[in-house]
């Protein structure tokens, strides 16, 4: 063990009330840096989750029509085009094949699913609902939303004439499993579906209105033979979605939208909660760093006689500083292992404070690897840069002053 | 005759700015390997300060000191820490052992400092001098679990642990009952003999001083007699 490590620790271990007093206000903090974290974490993780849950990272459609005057300039008359915008008609991506082979091969997107959307109706006597009519190929549209685990009632199968809706449009509409419903569009064509399964993905609004068919069956009602209206993407990092969006339109001329464009709200409050979270930890790591500091300034004054002493027996001013960096280290890497043992159990205890009916936490904490060496980095080092100004305090004392008044 | 192990010259030390105390006029003095000197004079008379020169603890406003043949006026503060724990062992009043740290621990220090990091047979070497001042069975006590000559003995045996040619020690017996200090100084001139390393003890107590080799007095900041004590 060096020299320096060696007496740091010795001093540490006999000034044992400062010692356990600080280390306890180190571990406090670093308590505190953790839980919040954790707590912040995870409910930005489940907030995100629940949003994606739902939702495709990047949705990728046609781009909107366009007009575009045809009047033609000509010298000496003066023209004053008025653009009437068009209505958007539902169209189809031209090519879509390509285009998703297309998509799939792009090095950040993990999945993409052909899909067919539209607005309809779903009657059945008397009880008539606008809904959102979704086509998809179950095989691929898993590996975006999977809805399998949603369901309720029945399987999630949608072919031939089998359909998924959600539980409200179910009990709007008083089917349950086996029930049959027709479908109409706009387009005038109507079908007879079979309810094969029933989801809930905990959103009222989307349990009223998604009704999961197949991609042949929504082609066919939506009057887009062969065609599809949105490719949707999943990719492998979450928050590169709006570059990877961006990417996708600059390189195939359609309209991509991220996630995070369709939930901007979302995002501001989630960087808000962030910022106030850093805000609070940058504060506490100042105390702590105070509270290291103080303490090691009364240890070298407490510790004067024995530095001049070691002095005198031919201890340089640099193991003297390095003797008193050591501390501030070994206090800080101590104290964030209490700190780490003080936050896990703080966030699992209020963890399991309150939990969801299906047993998961109303608050879920993400307690991970990373977040501990994180914690344990920062207290170190800040025990270390707390150490300085007495460490060289340590240093400029006079051993002869010292041993002359001991 | 042999080489000089310390040679002052013209040593003068002044203390203020403002307000100048010189508390040494022109120090000239020679000092022997293995000699044993005492260093006697009233209080105020200058002692403290010229060991502290003597030790590197402080510097001398002019003159020279020479140490083991080497000129220390140019030296930095960390060679003089360097040198001055291979070439200096010191043995305070206080008997200044750090008490966080056994006896053995105490005694090894100063070969932990100039290593940085304990070594092949050092605690062997630490373990033998305890044994040469009769401590070895307290090797593991802590140093504030000592009596206060057995502190002073370890303080004797961490001095010698890396076989200094000069040990200065400051009334190395000032806090003693008799007989605990007439070991203390037994031993002090022992381990001289035996190690054949020079000692400078600072002492009042005339009984020790006529027990030395050498008697230098000093009167405000002057060596007024320098007189060698017949062989006994």
């Amino acid at each position: 063990m060096p020299f320096e490590v060696f007496v740091a620790l010795r001093f540490l271990k006999e000034g044992r009330t400062q010692t356990y007093l600080i280390l306890s206000g180190i571990g406090v903090g670093v308590g505190v840096i953790v839980f919040l974290s954790a707590l912040i974490g995870g409910l930005q993780k489940s907030l995100i989750e629940r949003t994606l849950g739902t939702q495709a990272h990047v949705v990728v459609r046609a781009p909107e029509d366009v007009v575009r005057s045809v009047a033609e300039p000509q010298a000496g008359l003066a023209v004053a085009p008025r653009l009437e915008k068009p209505a958007q008609r539902l169209r189809s991506i031209v090519g879509w094949p390509q285009t998703l082979d297309l998509l799939r091969a792009l090095p950040d997107v993990r999945a993409a699913a052909p899909t067919v959307s539209g607005a309809a109706f779903a009657l059945r006597g008397l009880a008539n609902r606008s809904v959102a009519l979704r086509g998809v190929e179950p095989s691929s549209y898993r590996q975006i939303i999977d809805m399998a685990p949603r369901v309720i009632a029945g399987e999630f199968r949608v072919d031939g004439t089998n359909a998924v809706l959600g539980h409200e449009l179910a009990s709007d509409l008083g089917v349950s499993v086996g029930d049959k419903v027709r479908i109409e569009t706009p387009a005038g064509r109507s079908e007879v579906i079979l309810v094969a399964g029933i989801f809930d993905v905990g959103i009222k609004d989307l349990n009223e209105r998604w009704v999961f068919v197949s991609l042949r069956a929504a082609q066919t009602l939506l009057d887009l033979a062969g065609g599809i209206s949105t490719i949707e993407l999943k990719v492998d990092e979450i928050f590169a979605a709006e570059r990877v969006a961006g990417e996708i339109t600059a390189r195939t001329g359609l309209q991509a939208d991220s996630w995070m464009k369709l939930n901007q709200q979302l995002l501001v409050g989630l960087r808000s909660q962030s910022a106030s979270s850093w805000m609070i930890q940058f504060f506490v790591v100042v105390a702590v760093a105070l509270g290291i500091a103080s303490v090691l300034v009364v240890s070298v004054v407490q510790k004067s006689r024995e530095i001049g002493i070691l002095k005198a027996m031919g201890t340089r001013t640099g193991q003297i500083v390095r003797i008193f960096l050591v501390q501030g280290a070994v206090l800080g890497l101590a104290g964030s292992l209490v700190g780490i043992a003080i936050g896990t159990g703080l966030s699992y205890f209020f963890a399991s404070l309150a939990t969801n009916p299906d047993g998961t936490a109303t608050f879920p904490v993400n307690v991970s690897a990373g977040l501990f060496l994180g914690a344990t980095a920062v207290a170190t080092i800040t025990g270390l840069v707390a150490a300085v100004a007495p460490a060289r305090r340590a240093a400029s004392l006079d051993p002869a002053d010292v041993i002359r008044y001991g | 005759m042999a080489e000089p192990l310390v040679v002052l010259e013209g040593v003068t030390k002044s203390f203020g700015t403002e307000v100048v105390t010189q508390v040494l006029h022109g120090i000239d003095l020679e000092i022997l390997p293995a000699e044993f000197t005492a260093l006697v004079g009233p209080s105020g008379s200058g002692k403290s300060t010229l060991l502290n020169l003597l030790g590197l603890l402080d510097r001398p406003t002019t003159g020279r000191i020479l140490l083991a043949g080497r000129d220390t006026t140019g030296l930095t503060d960390d060679e003089r820490s360097a040198f001055r724990g291979k070439t200096l062992g010191f043995v305070f009043q206080f008997h200044h052992l750090l008490p966080e740290f056994t006896a053995l621990e105490n005694v090894m220090m100063p070969m932990l400092a100039a290593k940085g990091r304990e070594g092949k047979g050092m605690r062997e070497r630490a373990l033998s001098l305890l044994e040469e001042i009769g401590l070895a069975d307290r090797a593991d006590y802590r140093a504030t679990k000592l009596s206060g000559g057995q502190q002073q003995r370890v303080a004797i045996a961490r001095a010698l642990v890396l076989e200094p040619p000069l040990v200065l020690a400051d009334e190395p017996t000032g806090n003693l009952d008799t007989e605990s200090g007439d070991q203390v100084f037994e031993l002090l001139h022992r381990v001289s003999a035996e190690h054949r390393t020079a000692f400078l003890v600072v002492t009042h107590d005339e009984r020790i001083a006529a027990r030395c080799d050498r008697v230098l007095t000093m009167v405000d900041g002057r060596i007024r007699s320098d007189e060698r004590n017949a062989k006994t």
